[in-house]
């Protein structure tokens, strides 16, 4: 099904924030919605993106690439956006993800084994006096987590694979 | 301490429309909108609120210059708050919303705008929900919407979700990215307020600084003049986070000094271990070498140049003696070189190189000569790129290699 199909109601509610000859400001909020299913954009969603809001599959690919949020390949479930800012990194967020990393036998930017989890490294993300801290970005939405030990992390983790089975 | 901004921490569940009402919430858009526009804009003026973003740049002096013969207008509030260190604009639009949105309708209602969008970067996903929920109550509440109040006013507010770039808290960068392009700063002039979001003239207005608008208009220019310095009057929210005690957002009248922030409210520094470092505003920051004279700096905008560093965003990073400068530069410049958007060739080139330096300066496999090209490479980005971030990449850089020039020899 096409994005069109599947919400109408949405997709007419976002471009109505928007004067009608600037629809393309629709794009950030459409690419969003692409992601929700699979937390990606595929290459039919970016054509039928571009047909929408009146622009190029060049254009679309380029926003996608631009912005840390969109991506256009196939991860975990849930990735685990991890900030090593500078903040962050002075109250310990390095070793945190280390240890994180060791615990589940992957490295930042790896995919644990049954596919869920996705480890991430990132820059700041407003929440310098609350580290060691992440972000979950899934297909629906981001949610932050603060003040996060490893045991915290892990006793999420279960729930998250909970989660994703019961949804099965 | 006085709050006018965190007000949800003397008040409990302002973030509940009745709650705000009762304590005064929508008394000065009340106020506002029976006032003439250029008087509004003036009371901002004559306060002397500057912009709370970085820049300092006075709030209403902004909103006159907006092009009267050219129109729509429109407000965008910059809620994009990535500066590394820096984190006030979320617990006010989480915490104490209706005040933000109030500042937002006042401002909207002196530059004579009928739309104006908060721009949130992506992360904020949830306070974004949070932030419309809040706007729905606000029209049904009659302070949004058609006609407010009975008056011909009519205002739309809307969120607008950004997807994960620093550069985009860069207004123009900001427009560039509402407009669904990639988020690259404009050359200026013009400046938003002649040509901004769709080329209409704009103000561009961070979240605090609006937030700071409806105690202005209830109590007078004079009334928030009793706070803070002449040249920068009001409080400001200091984010305070790195090697401190108890980091945190505490809003203090500018001008409050370092030291008082640093270990009076911060408690000082943990595990036994001395002060080295002071980074005023984030990672964009140049390093301040924190001997007493500089703790006994009062923080506003104009002091805080005389030790060498600017105030911006204050965004205080707190940096103890167990840390090496050559770790700290490592980190900002792969901050920098992450998030230059490789519009101006002398960033995008310049970050990636300064960043490679970094790395092996820090893994202990530089020389001496690597030092000085770090310096030099710094020294060359300067004054040479469209927006300020190109600048930014380079403080931290050539004022720890300068100040703290032990760091490095030991590490070469």
């Amino acid at each position: 099904m096409s994005l069109a199909e599947k919400y109408p109601q949405e997709i007419e509610k976002v471009l109505a924030k928007y004067p009608p000859e600037h629809k393309r400001s629709a794009v950030m909020a459409l690419l969003y919605m692409a992601q929700r299913e699979e937390g990606y954009v595929s290459k039919k969603d970016k054509a039928e993106i571009a047909e929408l809001l009146d622009m190029t599959t060049t254009e679309i690919s380029a926003i996608v690439g631009f912005y840390s949020l969109y991506h256009d390949k196939k991860a975990g479930q849930y990735r685990i956006q991890v900030c090593t800012d500078i903040g962050c990194a002075l109250r310990g967020a390095d070793q945190y993800l280390a240890d994180l990393c060791e615990k589940l036998d992957v490295k930042p930017g790896e995919t644990t084994d049954d596919g869920l989890i996705t480890i991430e490294e990132v820059k700041c993300l407003a929440a310098c006096d609350k580290a060691p801290m992440f972000q979950v970005q899934s297909g629906q939405g981001i949610k932050y987590h603060e003040q996060m030990t490893i045991d915290t992390t892990l006793e999420l983790i279960e729930v998250l694979r909970k989660d994703a089975k019961e949804a099965k | 301490m006085f709050y006018m901004l965190l007000r949800h921490r003397d008040v409990p569940d302002i973030n509940q429309i009745d709650v705000y009402q009762k304590n005064g919430g929508f008394d000065a858009l009340k106020k506002a909108i029976k006032m003439d526009t250029t008087d509004v804009t003036n009371e901002v003026k004559a306060a002397g609120l500057r912009g709370r973003g970085g820049a300092g740049f006075p709030a209403g002096v902004k909103w006159s210059f907006m092009d009267n013969n050219n129109w729509p207008h429109y407000v965008v509030a910059n809620a994009d708050e990535s500066e590394p260190g820096t984190f006030k604009d979320r617990e006010i639009m989480e915490s104490n919303p209706f005040q933000f949105l109030e500042g937002i309708s006042i401002a909207s209602y002196a530059v004579g705008a009928n739309a104006a969008y908060i721009y949130l970067r992506g992360e904020f996903w949830e306070v974004a929900h949070f932030l419309d929920e809040k706007i729905e109550e606000m029209e049904k509440a009659g302070f949004l919407g058609e006609k407010i109040q009975g008056t011909d006013y009519s205002l739309k507010i809307y969120t607008h979700l950004g997807a994960g770039a620093y550069i985009c808290g860069e207004e123009t960068a900001l427009l560039e990215s509402m407009e669904g392009k990639r988020g690259q700063p404009r050359v200026r002039p013009p400046f938003p307020p002649s040509q901004g979001l769709y080329n209409k003239p704009t103000v561009v207005n961070n979240v605090e600084t609006l937030t700071s608008v409806p105690y202005i208009i209830s109590n007078g220019a004079d009334g928030y003049r009793k706070f803070g310095t002449e040249k920068s009057p009001g409080t400001k929210i200091f984010s305070l986070s790195g090697n401190v005690n108890n980091p945190g957002n505490y809003e203090l009248p500018l001008g409050t000094t370092f030291r008082e922030l640093i270990f009076t409210h911060g408690g000082g520094i943990p595990d036994g271990k001395s002060i080295k470092a002071i980074m005023p505003a984030g990672a964009s920051s140049s390093l301040i070498v924190a001997n007493d004279e500089a703790l006994d700096t009062p923080m506003d905008y104009e002091n805080v140049r005389n030790v060498g560093a600017d105030l911006g965003s204050a965004s205080v990073i707190v940096v103890d003696d167990s840390i090496g400068l050559d770790w700290l530069i490592n980190k900002t410049m792969s901050f920098f070189e992450h998030e230059s958007c490789g519009k101006c060739t002398p960033c995008r080139e310049g970050a990636y190189w300064m960043h490679q330096l970094t790395k092996r300066i820090h893994a202990g496999e530089g020389t001496k000569e690597d030092v000085e090209l770090l310096k030099d490479v710094a020294t060359q980005v300067q004054g040479k790129t469209l927006c300020a971030l190109g600048e930014f990449s380079t403080m931290a850089v050539v004022s720890s290699i300068e100040r703290f020039p032990e760091d490095f020899e030991a590490k070469v």
